[in-house]
C-alpha cells in the first residue's frame, strides 16, 4: 500500500502563503481558519543566527493519537495512501482528536465537526498534487508515496538531510523538511 | 535562543488550546463523584447495610441519577456536532477511552437502577407502582442485593477510572500523560463521595465511618499529587515544565490554595479534630472537599490543555 507524504525544502521556501491561500481557495476554509500555515523558526545569537521557514499542516502520522482517540471512528485512516481523513458525517464534535494532537493541526469548522488537512485527496485520487504543492512559485514542496523508493519524495529523503516536527512525541509523522 | 513564528490563528488552538470549558471539569467531577457514590453505596449492600431502615445505600442511587444526568447533560453541551451524539452508541472503538466511557455509562444506570428498587423511593413508588413487586421479588434473595452490591462497586470503580484515563492517555498534553491521573481521579471522587455522604447521612455511625474514611481518601490524595508531581519532574522537559505549571506556574497559586490547601490539608485538619471528638462534626469540612475536587478537575483540564510539546522551545 502507498504511504502518502510530503517533502519540504526549508532552505527554498520564502514564507510567501501561496500555499495557505490556494488550500483555503480549494477546499473552502472558512473565515478566520488555516488547514495550514508558515512558521518561522530562528536559532541562536545574533549575530550566529539561523532561520528555517517552513510551511505546516496535518502530519498524516503513521501513529495517530487523533484516531485512536476519536469514539466514533469518524477520525480514520484512509485506504489510498494511509492518508489521515475526518467523516463529517460520524464527528460529534467532542474535541478529543483537537487534544490528541501534538501539533495541534485540527480545528473546529463552524459546522461542528473537526476539521484538517486532506492532503487534498479528492485531486490526489485524480492524479494530481495537492493545491498546496500546486501553486508553489519556489517549487519547495513535493509530494509522493514515501514507500516507492524511485519516488521523488524517496530520493530526496535519500540525498537530504532532514527532520520531522516533534518527533519525541512519536507520531511518526510524514511530513518531512528538507535542511 | 529560539523563536517561532507562526500565520495560524485557529479559534480554540492558538495562542494555547481551549477546547474544552466548563463542561468537561464538570462532567469529570460529577462522574467521579457519582463513581465514589456507587462504591460507597455497593460496599453498604455487600456489607448487608441494607436491613438498616436509614441506611444511605437507599438515597445514594436516585441522587447518583439525577447528578449523572447533570454530568452527561454537560457533556452533551461541550459537543460541537450535538445532533450527532448518538454515534457513540454505533461503534465501539477499542482504543477510545470516550468510547469506553459512553459504554461504561450504559452499565452504570441499570446498576444504580437495580440499587434504587431494592427499595424506591415512594415518589417512584406513586408513579411506577410495578416496581414495588419487582422491589419484593429482589428482597427475597439477600444473595441477589450483595451482588447489586458489587456490581455498583465495579461499575462505579469503572466510571471513576475513565474520567481519568479520558484525560491520561492524551500524550500531545504532557501534563495529562501520567498513569496516575486516574488513581488521582478516584481517590478524589472516593473522597468528594464520602464527603458527600457524611453530610447527607442520617445514620450515626456511617457520618462517622465515613469522615474516617473521607480522612483516608485526603491522605491517599494528597500522596497521589505528590507522585504524579514527582513523576513529571523526574521525565523529560517537556513534563517537567508541565509540572511547573502546577508547583510554579501560572497555575499554582490556584493549585495550592484550593486544591492542596482548602481542598485537601484544611479539611483533613477539620475532620481528624472531629473524628478525635476535639470538636463537633461541621458540614464545613465536607464541603471543603467538594469544592476541593470540582477546582482540581478546572485546574487539570485547564493546564493540561496549557502544557505542550512546543513549550519546551519557548523557555
Amino acid at each position: 500500500m502507498a504511504r502518502y507524504g510530503m517533502v519540504i525544502d526549508t532552505i527554498r521556501c520564502v514564507g510567501c502563503q501561496d500555499c495557505v491561500v490556494a488550500c483555503k481557495t480549494e477546499n473552502n476554509v472558512p473565515e478566520g481558519y488555516n488547514r495550514d500555515w508558515i512558521v518561522t523558526e530562528a536559532n541562536g545569537k545574533f549575530p550566529n543566527i539561523n532561520m528555517e521557514i517552513r510551511t505546516e499542516r496535518c502530519n498524516h502520522c503513521s501513529n495517530t493519537p487523533c484516531v485512536a482517540c476519536c469514539p466514533t471512528g469518524a477520525s480514520h485512516i484512509h485506504d489510498v495512501g494511509g492518508v489521515v481523513l475526518v467523516d463529517h458525517d460520524k464527528c460529534i464534535g467532542c474535541k478529543a482528536c483537537l487534544a490528541a494532537c501534538p501539533y495541534d493541526a485540527r480545528f473546529v469548522n463552524p459546522e461542528g465537526y473537526a476539521d484538517k488537512c486532506t492532503f487534498c485527496i479528492h485531486r490526489v485520487e485524480k492524479g494530481e498534487d495537492p493545491a498546496c504543492v500546486s501553486v508553489c512559485p519556489t517549487h519547495c514542496m513535493f509530494f509522493g508515496d514515501l514507500d516507492d523508493p524511485n519516488s521523488e519524495v524517496s530520493k530526496l529523503l535519500q540525498s537530504r538531510k532532514h527532520h520531522t516536527l516533534i518527533p519525541e512525541a512519536g507520531t511518526k509523522p510524514n511530513i518531512f523538511y528538507l535542511t | 535562543m529560539q523563536e517561532l513564528t507562526t500565520t495560524r490563528h485557529n479559534p480554540m488552538i492558538d495562542p494555547s488550546m481551549t477546547v474544552w470549558g466548563w463542561e468537561i471539569p464538570v462532567y469529570l467531577f460529577i462522574g467521579g463523584m457519582v463513581a465514589g457514590m456507587m462504591m460507597i453505596s455497593g460496599y453498604f449492600l455487600f456489607k448487608g447495610r441494607d436491613k438498616e431502615i436509614n441506611c444511605s445505600c437507599y438515597m445514594l442511587p436516585f441522587i447518583s441519577i439525577i447528578l449523572l444526568s447533570i454530568g452527561m447533560f454537560s457533556l452533551f453541551l461541550d459537543l460541537e456536532h450535538k445532533l450527532y451524539f448518538w454515534r457513540l452508541y454505533t461503534t465501539f472503538k477499542i482504543t477510545s477511552p470516550m468510547s469506553w466511557g459512553s459504554w461504561i455509562l450504559l452499565l452504570v444506570y441499570p446498576a444504580m437502577i437495580a440499587n434504587m428498587i431494592i427499595r424506591p423511593p415512594q415518589k417512584m413508588f406513586d408513579l411506577l407502582p410495578f416496581t414495588g413487586k419487582w422491589s419484593k421479588k429482589v428482597n427475597e434473595h439477600p444473595m441477589l442485593i450483595k451482588n447489586i452490591g458489587v456490581f455498583n462497586m465495579i461499575f462505579g470503580g469503572m466510571l471513576g477510572i475513565y474520567t481519568g484515563v479520558l484525560l491520561s492517555t492524551m500524550g500531545a498534553r504532557p501534563l495529562w500523560n501520567s498513569a496516575m491521573l486516574w488513581v488521582l481521579f478516584v481517590v478524589s471522587g472516593l473522597s468528594a463521595a464520602a464527603a458527600f455522604v457524611h453530610m447527607i447521612a442520617k445514620n450515626k455511625y456511617e457520618r462517622e465511618l465515613l469522615a474516617k474514611a473521607d480522612n483516608s481518601f485526603l491522605i491517599i490524595e494528597f500522596a497521589v499529587i505528590l507522585l504524579l508531581l514527582l513523576g513529571l519532574l523526574t521525565a523529560s522537559q517537556t513534563h517537567i515544565d508541565a509540572a511547573h505549571l502546577l508547583i510554579s506556574g501560572p497555575f499554582a497559586a490556584v493549585f495550592w490554595v484550593f486544591v492542596m490547601g482548602t481542598g485537601i490539608i484544611v479539611p483533613l485538619i477539620i475532620q481528624l479534630l472531629a473524628v478525635n471528638h476535639k470538636i463537633k462534626h461541621t458540614p464545613v469540612a465536607p464541603i471543603l472537599v467538594i469544592i476541593g475536587g470540582i477546582i482540581l478537575r478546572f485546574v487539570i483540564v485547564a493546564a493540561g490543555q496549557y502544557s505542550h510539546w512546543f513549550n519546551v522551545h519557548f523557555k
